[in-house]
Parts: structure tokens; sequence; C-alpha cells
């Protein structure tokens, strides 16, 4: 499939009758479809319900949806001999081995029984999992069950993957073993990835879209979002200092007795020099995903109470 | 050709040989049930009905292959998400659908072989009875299929899907005349009887194998109503069952 764009033009889904709950909420959107593309957003906020429906799981209510030029309603034939997904809340099968699940999902994609027996076993030995390729599903810990549904698709030839919350209840270790997979991954395929990890998406991404309420609130990569705010530098101090005042930025006293001000690169150093002068005890970055993320979700809650 | 005949395997594979392999226990399970209704009908008609009891084990079996199937895909679909990962594949509906069907007659295969031993003992039936019972068989097969393979399309909760398959097999496997001739029920009851494309399954079973006496129009009629209830059945699951998620 040749490298193109995901585009996605008012796209809505409700469930259930016209007055269902909207899911998506005419999210319009146009993506490069290489790299990592990751969405994030609150429970409920429509990651599934687009990954579905881009994933030909799932049909729209209104809008189209289109990657790399096939329309996922009436090309969705075409579409799927390129995709491999990763539903959220799928689990390993437990009366089935690690290179059992995995060969039988390569059959499903018209791989040869053979081949498939030895793309599983290869798949299986990149997630580390080549010692375990015969033992039960069932025996194995909840970490190493999503690897092998991450070798999965990493033993197909898809070259889009979609992968709904795929480190959802990895240890840290097995994340980061899972990013280094899926930063590998991404070198010559399209990854979609949904997750709640702000910093998943901070770390992996290309391109990140913000959906809140069924609704695109935010999308780019974190520089462009990072424009979209009116201040680029967050300074947390966390020791009981006097904090000067500051005369352009925003202000938040945390629970825990730390205070974070976002402000512009001038008044940011400056403040930085006075709380060196006093002696607190401080950082000063550019402002986060997390920052970007609660800022959008914030402005968009306050327009929706509006 | 090739390419569907994988997919087949895989469906093959997931639902039924690595199970019977990895937990060979559940192959007990398929065994005992149809078998039970035949024991007890033996004892009760003393010997009298086992030709019947064995052709309705036969039914039964077949009838329960399709339950067992929406049950399996159900399961498959909404606890370990299979179905949304093979939707997102090359993988066709049809291939998907028939390799899970041949997986549930593989899992059926124990019980078959002794309702086909005890039938070489008991019934002894000749080829053209023999191919007529097969048809009939594979009609019923292919009908509990279909239903099975539709309604496990629109199931979204595992506990209501077997519930469902419960009352599905109770209502058109237990319920009806299909161990024993309908003559044996009272009079109006046999008229609901008549509801269950089962029903007409046993008589045409029992007939063929002379163990009741139909007239010419009776069988043709009950093998016309048997072959389009079939063909109703599959239609429906052709065109209504639900792939993608609406």
């Amino acid at each position: 499939m040749s490298t193109g764009s995901l585009f996605c033009d008012s796209l809505t889904k409700v469930y259930g009758d016209s007055k269902g709950r909207k899911a998506l909420d005419s999210v319009s959107l146009e993506v490069p479809s290489h790299g990592i593309f990751s969405l994030i957003g609150m429970n409920g906020a429509g990651k599934t319900t687009l990954v579905r429906i881009l994933a030909t799981q799932l049909a729209p209510t209104a809008g189209r949806a289109t990657i790399n030029g096939l329309d996922v309603m009436p090309d969705a034939k075409r579409i799927r001999e390129h995709i491999a997904c990763i539903p959220q809340e799928a689990r390993t099968i437990p009366w089935m081995t690690p290179k059992q699940t995995v060969l039988s999902y390569l059959l499903w994609r018209g791989v040869s029984y053979e081949e498939a027996g030895r793309k599983a076993s290869e798949a299986l030995a990149k997630v580390g999992l080549g010692a375990q390729e015969n033992l039960l599903n069932r025996r194995l810990s909840g970490g190493t069950k999503r690897k092998v549904l991450v070798a999965t698709v990493l033993s197909s030839d898809a070259d889009i993957i979609f992968l709904d919350e795929p480190t959802t209840g990895l240890d840290p270790i097995s994340r980061q073993e899972l990013w280094t997979s899926l930063t590998k991954l991404a070198e010559d395929r399209f990854l979609i990835l949904t997750t709640h990890y702000l910093e998943e998406a901070e770390r992996l991404a290309n391109v990140i879209g913000i959906l809140h309420r069924g609704k695109l609130v935010g999308l780019g990569t974190l520089d462009e979002l990072r424009s979209t705010l009116k201040y680029q530098y967050s300074l947390m101090v966390t020791s009981d200092t006097e904090l000067p005042v500051v005369r352009e930025g925003l202000v938040t006293r945390g629970v825990t007795g730390q205070t974070q001000m976002l402000t512009d690169e001038p008044e940011a150093y400056e403040i930085s020099r006075v709380l060196l002068e006093k002696g607190a005890k401080f950082s000063m970055s550019k402002v986060s995903l997390e920052d970007i993320f609660f800022h959008l979700v914030h402005r968009t809650g306050e327009e929706d109470s509006q | 050709m090739r390419t569907w005949g994988r997919e087949v395997l895989a469906s093959v594979l997931v639902n039924s040989i690595y199970e019977m392999k990895n937990y060979p226990v559940v192959l007990l399970n398929t065994v005992l049930s149809p078998l039970s209704f035949l024991i007890v009908i033996t004892f009760v008609s003393k010997g009298q009905l086992i030709g019947e009891a064995i052709e309705g084990g036969f039914i039964m079996s077949m009838f329960q292959s399709g339950m067992s199937l929406q049950g399996d895909l159900s399961h498959l679909k909404n606890d370990f998400k299979l179905q949304d990962m093979v939707v997102s594949s090359p993988t066709t509906p049809s291939a998907y659908a028939t390799g899970m069907a041949v997986g549930e007659i593989i899992y059926s295969i124990p019980a078959l072989a002794v309702l086909t031993i005890l039938a070489a003992i008991y019934i002894r039936p000749g080829a053209i009875e023999s191919l007529e019972l097969l048809g009939v068989f594979l009609l019923m097969f292919l009908g509990s299929v279909a239903i099975g393979f539709t309604l496990s399309t629109f199931s979204s909760d595992i506990v209501q899907s077997f519930a469902f398959s419960r009352l599905i097999s109770t209502i058109f496997a237990t319920l009806p005349p299909v161990y024993y001739p309908i003559t044996y029920i009272p009079l109006p009851f046999r008229y609901a009887a008549y509801l269950s494309p089962t029903t007409y399954a046993g008589e045409i079973a029992q007939s063929s194998t002379g163990l009741i006496q139909l007239s010419t129009a009776d069988i043709f009629s009950a093998w016309a109503i048997l072959i389009a209830v079939s063909l109703a059945l599959l239609l429906i699951a052709v065109k209504k069952a639900r792939w993608r998620d609406v």
C-alpha cells in the first residue's frame, strides 16, 4: 500500500437511535500514514470508536474516512489486506500456546502452515518469548499475554497496525520493552495507537490527536500542539518559597505543595533567575503533553458549559 | 481458494483441535450430552425405542453443533475480541464461520462415532437409507450453524448468549419428538411439535429406516419443509449476520 494519509471528514458515530450518545462528533483530520499516530483522551472520549471505524470493525453513522485513498466502507475488503489490529481488551485464548496464537492468526491472513509456524517463532523471539512459545497462555503473566498479542500483528505483513491501549496493565519494564518494539515496528509501518499514558504518546508518537467527548480538540506534532498554547514553558517549584509575581502566565497550586507556573520564554528565564537567587528548588521545561492535554480538555469543557 | 482453505484451517484449529489437544476433558461433555437422552429413552422404553433414540442422538448432535457454535463464537468475540481481530484481516466471514462450524463437527466426532457403532448394530441401514440419514443430519447441521453464526454476531454478552443457546437447544432438540415417534405425544402438542424443523428431521430419519410408516406425500412434505427451513436460515445468515458492527 503506497504511503499517503489517513483522512477523516466529519466522521460521526451515534450508538443506538439518532437520539443516542454521540461517541464521535464530526471528527475531521488528515495525518501522514507513516510513523506513529497516537490518539489520547479520557475514558469515553471516542478513541476506541474511531479506531474501530478505521479498522473496518464498525460502521460510522455519518462522514467518511480513507486510508491511503481507500474508503473504510466501500473499500473495506482491500483495506483489510493491509491492516492488523489488537483491539482494546483483547485477550489471549487460555487453551492455546503463544505459538498456536500467532500461527492461527497468520493462517487467517492466508500464510501457509509451514511459513506461519516459522514466522510465529520469529515474532515471538523478537518480543522475547522464544522460550515460552509452547507454554499454555493461561500460564503466562498479564504482561506476557499482551506481548503475545503484539507478536501476532508483528508477525503479519500488514503495513497499517492498530493498537488500542496495548500497554495497559504492563509493568514499567515490559512497557519500555514494548515501546522499543513499537518504535522498531514503526520504521516501515504505520501505527495507530491509543493510550491513556500521555508519556507514552509523548515518547512514541510523530503525530498526536486529542479526543474529548467525541470531538477532536487537538492534532499535530508535540511542537505543533505546544504552539496552540499561549505559554510554552513550565516551571515546577517544589520548595516552600515565596513565589515571584508572574506578570504573564498561569499559576496552579497543587495539593501536594507543588506550584506550577506556565509562562512564555522570557518570563520563564526571569522567574528562574529570581528563584535561583532565593535558593528555591524548582525545575523548568517546555510544556509537556500532559499540560497541553489538560489545557485543551479544560478549555473544551468550559466552551461546552457555556 | 488455497488462501480460503488456510483461513478455514485457522478457525478449525482455534475452535477444536487446540482445545481438544490442550484440554482433552472437554470431549467428555460432547459425548455424554446426546448419549444421555438415548440411554434414558432406551431404558424407559425397555429397548423398544433404541432405533429412534439413536437417530435422535444424531439429530441432537448435529443441532447442538450449531448451538455450540453460537456460544463458542460469542465467547471468542466478546471475551477475547477475536472476531474484531479477524474482521481487520483479509479473512472472509464465510471462511471464519465454515472453519468454526467444522470445528464443532470435529468436537462431535466421539459422540458421532459411538452413535454410528450403535446404528450399525441396532438399525443396520442400507446404502440408500444411510444417504437419506446423512442428508437429514447435514440439513440439521447447516440450519443450526446458520442460526448459531447469525446470533453470535449480534451478541454482546456471553452470559446472555449461552442462555439463548440453551433455550434454542431445548426448544428445538429436546422438547420435539426427536428421540421417539411423534405419536407418543398427545395430539394438541403434535401441532406445536410441527413448528420445529427437528420434528421433520426425526420423522424422515425414522421413516427411512422403517421405524415408523409415513405416506409418500408426508415424506415429500417433510423433506420440502426441512430443505426450505435450512435454506431460509442460510439466507438469513448471509444477509443478516453482522460481520462489521453498526
